[in-house]
């Protein structure tokens, strides 16, 4: 095991050497995504990539040589990212892997990187065992994790009068997180409230119709939705068509987020509290300088939170690579703990205690304008506030 | 009582298009016998289109226009891939046909996503149908009350179709005896097309008449194919009633379960299904398949005889060749000639039972993640070595196919399959459900293999031994009087049981055979990934199964490893591309039409033809 | 001498109509016997359930003095009984050979064999009751070539793979040419002859039966109205009636099919 890693490390460092003799070589990025299986975020993902790397190399990219990120279709597919990131690694001569949406292909891939000696930034994944339970030495994770967006929208829910709740999770390990991290944190601020029913719809699959007539029947006060795509759009759909959001409270995980509020149109929900990405609403700093790029560079769109993410993965590496130096693994490791990165969304640091980013959430309440949906009275938060104890947080990871 | 009586008419609404979707691919696969894979597809479709017509087709008129066109086009569509895709391989071994129908679910996807684009698009409201109707206080959509009127017209206008006019005759003597049709003097092959018309149109209506619930989106052709399965089988293959007696059945309970046991939703249907298959073999309404028509298909099998002096040193310097690899390739190369031996295992062991035993598995898939996912439990909370796990994954999976094979033994033909398909989405669904064991969709991940085998040189070795000598064990086993026996079941059961064979329990050595030589590549896969997700348990991976046994050669003894290392490296090349699966469909296609009894079959034939290859003796 | 078949008072009805209406008789060693009767009389019902295909709804069958009643064909098989289909069913994917060997691995008990390659498994037996029926020049060509004729006979060799006492043969000359019919007749009769073997069939050819049969029996509308020899079936004014007289020789076949 040992050995091995020694010789990884001593492979790279050679490639490095390698590489240095041709300062103009680009410095390359295995990046492995569902491009097709779930073309709707992967694509703004990638368009934020592109966007942050024309930005980069433009200004003479990073150490001096270009920045190179090599794109992998793994078809959402946990056994076949696997055999890329192996092929971009030791073939391609990537210095390090990034991307994945889904969860389980990002904990198969941080898995091997554990094993392997290579170094991961896990862009997108939900799940929080990423950097908790599975949490690894080589990986580093992007997004905001769901146990802080669900302590967003309880801290918001226990200020109401609201008792009786009534959650809707896709049926997988994402809902589920997302329903216990909701849950634990609202009974933490307002032990009196009960969960009156819990609906687990099938992921993409819901049968809306009903979903929304057994949450009617259980008469809650307020409603805490996980869904999202396709069934966030069903599930939208019958409530309003059967008034089930009249009078009543909403809290949405991700619903605010572009990728999910767009589609809906004119029938996009209002006065849901939500966290997602209110790029229409920025009037200064980087975040709106962000969006101008955006738009300017693809005219035919908006920014999507996929959009934000892909960019600042990019800013991540970028940065990583700076501080290090070079591109050698040990190098990189290094550098990646307590990075600090300028984003967008202002400054966020990799935790050296879980490799968990600092990247915040935008929480506000939806609306409807110009016949779109929208967030209103938004607020960034700062996640740290929101995550678990770092005690919590080191019993949950193995140890090293 | 109001919510009981709301619930019920949810569930007959929600009923609407999952009727229409089956009754198409029950009445293609009763006139046919084509398990059309690309119905989804084709559901799809009629959503898109929906959702395009009723933008530009504005008003009540417009709306109904949209929905009665889709159907229309999407029906041309279904006549295009009955006579591109399917009409040049109608002669091919049966089943041979739904390979294709994949190559089509590729390219649809593809050719879907460059023109509607990524985003998910909400379906329009129906004009004037918007709002609620109160019965007995609870509210009830008035497009629900609509699909609810909607569909008994046309199970009926199907009715009509079928009982009362002349294609309707030939349809019914189609799905009893084809060569009736023939002997009738009827063009057998435009009654096909025009079977195909109407069952994509079917399809197409019932994609774009659900727009209002919900709308159209890239995976819903996937979504909707588990279930519309399950109801054609419930229903009866080939019986319209039965498909909507069906359609009701599951969506009702389904309704009833998202109320009474909402963390169900997931197995629900395939409990009822398997419950359905062992008491009414032939689903409800089905009725019991001719003898003989399974497999049988096609100009039948060759005589074997184990590779003579010729066929002995190709594989050895094969194999020689391959022990070089770490010498020469590099690290990925090793990797990724590790995948595919593992991929040949799974298929080599489905062809053990599907072409030498006739026993066609939908649900191979169950085995293979089944053992992986015993020697990761195994590992998780026992803490037990590598060696150790790894040697319980055959053993599981071995067991596993032990259970489910007692059942499934009892039926034949395309009720079989259904039936390992229920238990393999029975065993999906569990791992999936069970968070607290299994990790759910998170999985089992830091399954690696022990020090002396976590290099990849030497697990590419040990891959190379286990995998080669799984392959070998079961090609030995089929030249075996185990596999000649096997083989007799399936050319004549009954001349097998007239002569001393008790031909289910053949079936059921083979059954389990087959199972714990998929759970020994699963064992394989988990400790050369590191992790196990669902993933590996899903219909696709059955699936993937069975089309590199097709497209190998099921009528062969290597068709399955051919197929198996053909479609894995052609995954590997072609993944790089922007529009892969547009060109991994038409590959796959393409290699169907020009290679009707597979890569395997269609090389012999035409190495013999040409001359390089004398016809075995036992063909003069 | 006991009989090597016993058939009391045997009945299958098939909802409500009586396909075999109580029909007892016997066979005896050595006996090459036959069962005829107009179409639709229950004759193939009747052989499947001597055979097990069919359970009877009533009465008894023994073999060499053992109820065998209701058991699965392959137990009877085990017990010394061959049989001969109607309408031939071979192992189409394996040599000639190969599907007496079939038979012969399955009559010692080898059929879950792992480690012999079985193409070699009692080579020489096969050959030699190939040879009885003279297919041993065809012994290694494929069964999906064979001609119609040839099938019936390598039938008869995968018949007599587990050395029975007794034979039951369902139409043995159908499909056949007058020449090959005699032939194959006579080869039964041999084997009869030389093996000491019973001979229980039906048959359409009245030719075939009256030149060869020791005895007959006639089956009409499930019931039995003759048992003997040739000249006194012939003469049993109940057979010409069915034969010669009656209506019932093209009435629809219910329980045969």
């Amino acid at each position: 095991m040992k050995h091995l890693k020694t010789l990884v490390a001593a492979a790279t460092a050679l490639l490095t050497v390698a590489g240095s003799a041709h300062a103009a070589d680009p410095i390359k990025i295995g990046e492995i995504n569902h491009y097709k299986r779930l073309a709707a975020f992967a694509e703004p993902y990638k368009k934020g990539i592109e966007l942050a790397l024309g930005e980069i190399n433009g200004a003479g990219g990073v150490l001096g040589r270009p920045l190179e990120f090599i794109f992998r279709d793994d078809n959402g597919k946990p056994g076949d990212a696997v055999k890329i990131a192996e092929e971009l690694m030791t073939r391609d001569g990537a210095v390090m892997l990034t991307g994945t949406i889904l969860s389980n292909v990002g904990l198969a891939i941080s898995s091997l990187a554990g094993e392997k000696g290579y170094i991961y930034l896990a862009a997108e994944p939900l799940a929080d065992a990423i950097v908790w339970e599975s949490g690894n030495a080589y990986t580093f994770r992007l997004r905001t994790s769901t146990y802080v967006q669900a302590a967003m929208l309880a801290e918001e829910a226990a200020k109401t009068d609201a008792i009786r709740y009534a959650t809707i999770a896709p049926n997988y390990a994402y809902g589920t997180a997302a329903v216990a991290a909701f849950k634990e944190n609202l009974k933490k601020l307002k032990p009196e409230v009960e969960f009156v029913t819990e609906q687990w719809p099938a992921l993409f699959k819901i049968d809306a119709g009903a979903e929304v007539q057994a949450i009617e029947a259980a008469k809650p006060d307020a409603i805490y939705n996980v869904t999202f795509g396709t069934d966030l759009q069903k599930f939208v759909r019958e409530g309003n068509t059967r008034g089930l959001f009249d009078g009543r409270k909403v809290y949405g995980l991700l619903t605010g987020e572009p990728e999910y509020l767009d589609p809906l149109g004119d029938e996009a929900p209002e006065g849901w509290f939500v966290t997602g990405y209110p790029w229409y609403g920025f009037t200064e700093g980087p975040s709106k300088a962000f969006v101008d790029a955006y738009i300017a560079a693809y005219p035919d769109e908006t920014p999507k939170i996929g959009s934000l993410v892909g960019y600042m993965t990019v800013q991540s590496i970028a940065a990583a690579l700076e501080k290090a130096g070079s591109t050698d693994t040990k190098a990189l490791l290094a550098a990646f703990k307590d990075l600090k990165v300028d984003t967008p969304m202002g400054e966020i640091t990799y935790r050296g205690l879980d490799h968990q980013s600092t990247m915040g959430a935008y929480v506000g309440t939806t609306a409807v304008k110009d016949g779109k949906g929208v967030m209103v009275d938004w607020e960034y938060k700062n996640p740290v506030p929101y995550m678990p104890s770092d005690e919590e947080i080191k019993k949950m990871r193995p140890a090293e | 009582m109001g919510l009981f009586v709301a619930q019920l008419l949810t569930g007959l609404a929600n009923a609407a298009a999952l009727f229409l979707v089956a009754s198409g691919l029950s009445l293609i696969f009763g006139v046919t016998r084509i398990v059309n894979f690309a119905h989804g597809s084709l559901y799809m479709l009629g959503a898109y289109f929906g959702v395009t017509l009723m933008h530009m087709l504005p008003g009540v008129f417009g709306f109904w226009g949209s929905i009665l066109l889709s159907g229309l086009i999407v029906g041309l569509i279904g006549i295009v891939i009955e006579i591109c895709v399917l009409r040049p391989v109608y002669r091919a071994p049966e089943l041979f046909q739904l390979v294709a129908t994949f190559g089509v679910i590729l390219v649809i996807q593809d050719l879907t996503l460059m023109i509607w684009g990524a985003e998910d698009q909400l379906g329009p409201r129906a004009p004037g149908l918007k709002s609620v109707v109160r019965i007995l206080g609870e509210p009830v959509p008035q497009y629900d009350l609509a699909l609810i009127a909607i569909t008994p017209v046309i199970l009926l206008g199907l009715w009509w179709l079928i009982a009362k006019t002349r294609v309707g005759i030939l349809v019914r003597a189609a799905t009893q005896d084809r060569e009736m049709v023939g002997a009738l003097g009827v063009n057998q092959s435009w009654l096909f097309t025009g079977v195909f018309f109407l069952g994509s149109m079917l399809a197409g209506l019932g994609g774009a008449i659900q727009l209002p619930k919900g709308g159209a989106d890239l995976l819903m052709d996937l979504n909707i194919i588990a279930a519309v399965f399950v109801v054609v089988v419930i229903g009866g293959m080939g019986s319209i009633p039965g498909a909507f007696v069906a359609a009701v059945l599951i969506s009702v309970l389904n309704v009833f379960g998202v109320s009474y046991l909402p963390q169900s939703t997931l197995v629900l249907m395939y409990v009822v299904m398997a419950v359905v298959l062992l008491v009414r073999p032939y689903g409800l309404f089905g009725r019991e398949e001719k003898a003989g028509e399974h497999g049988q298909v096609g100009e039948p099998e060759r005589p074997i005889r184990p590779a003579g002096m010729r066929g002995r040193m190709l594989v050895a310097a094969l194999l020689a060749a391959l022990a070089l690899v770490p010498l020469f390739g590099g690290n990925f190369t090793q990797v990724l000639i590790t995948d595919i031996l593992i991929f040949c295992l799974f298929a080599a062991s489905l062809q053990f039972m599907l072409s030498t035993g006739g026993l066609v598995s939908f649900g191979h898939a169950a085995y293979f993640g089944g053992g992986a996912y015993a020697a990761a439990l195994l590992v998780t909370y026992a803490g037990s070595p590598m060696e150790l796990a790894f040697l319980f994954a055959p053993l599981a999976a071995g067991l596993l196919a032990i259970i489910f094979g007692w059942f499934c033994i009892r039926l034949s033909g395309v009720y079989f399959a259904m039936l390992t398909l229920a238990f393999s989405q029975l065993v999906w669904s569990l791992v999936f459900q069970w968070y607290d064991v299994t990790g759910g969709d998170d999985g089992l991940v830091n399954i690696w293999p022990a020090e002396w085998l976590s290099g990849t040189t030497a697990f590419y070795y040990f891959t190379l031994i286990v995998g080669v000598g799984g392959i070998i064990l079961l090609r030995h086993l089929t030249h075996a009087p185990l596999g000649y026996t096997l083989r007799a079941t399936r050319d004549s059961a009954r001349q097998a049981e007239a002569t001393g064979i008790n031909v289910k329990r053949v079936q059921w050595v083979a059954f389990a055979t087959a199972g714990a030589m998929a759970g020994l590549a699963g064992g394989l896969f988990v400790f050369s990934k590191g992790s196990i997700f669902p993933n590996e348990l899903e219909i696709g991976k059955s699936f993937d199964a069975l089309i590199v046994v097709f497209l190998g050669g099921v009528k062969t003894l290597s068709g399955g490893v051919v197929g198996a290392a053909f479609m894995e490296s052609a995954k590997d090349w072609l993944t790089r591309l922007e529009y892969w699966r547009l060109v991994l469909g038409l590959v796959i296609i393409g290699v169907v039409i020009i290679a009707p009894d597979g890569i395997v079959g269609t090389l012999r034939k035409v190495s013999e033809r040409v001359g390089l290859r004398r016809s075995e003796e036992f063909m003069k | 001498m006991t009989a090597v078949l016993k058939v009391e008072n045997l009945v299958k009805t098939f909802g409500g109509v009586k396909a075999v209406a109580g029909v007892s008789f016997e066979v005896a060693p050595g006996e090459l016997k036959a069962l005829i009767g107009p179409n639709g009389a229950g004759k193939s019902t009747c052989f499947n359930m001597l055979m097990g295909q069919l359970k009877p709804t009533s009465g008894k069958v023994y073999l060499n003095g053992e109820n065998i009643t209701g058991r699965p064909p392959r137990d009877i098989w085990r017990r010394g009984v061959g049989r001969t289909f109607q309408i031939t069913g071979t192992y189409q994917s394996m040599t000639v050979a190969e599907n007496v060997q079939m038979a012969l691995m399955s009559h010692h008990r080898k059929l879950f064999a792992v480690r012999p390659y079985a193409y070699k498994l009692y080579r020489d037996e096969a050959l030699a009751l190939l040879d009885v029926v003279g297919m041993a020049d065809q012994a290694d060509r494929a069964c999906a070539i064979l001609a119609y004729g040839d099938l019936k006979r390598l039938e008869l060799a995968i018949a007599l793979a587990n050395e029975p006492t007794l034979l039951l043969m369902d139409e043995p000359t159908a499909g056949m040419a007058p020449r090959e019919r005699i032939n194959l007749m006579q080869l039964t009769a041999d084997i009869v002859r030389d093996r000491g073997v019973s001979v229980l069939f039906t048959e359409h050819d009245m030719d075939v039966v009256f030149a060869h049969a020791h005895h007959i029996m006639v089956l009409n509308r499930g019931e039995l109205i003759a048992d003997g020899t040739a000249s006194e079936v012939r003469n049993n004014p109940q057979v010409q009636e069915v034969y010669l007289g009656g209506g019932t020789l093209y009435e629809q076949e219910t329980a045969d099919a």
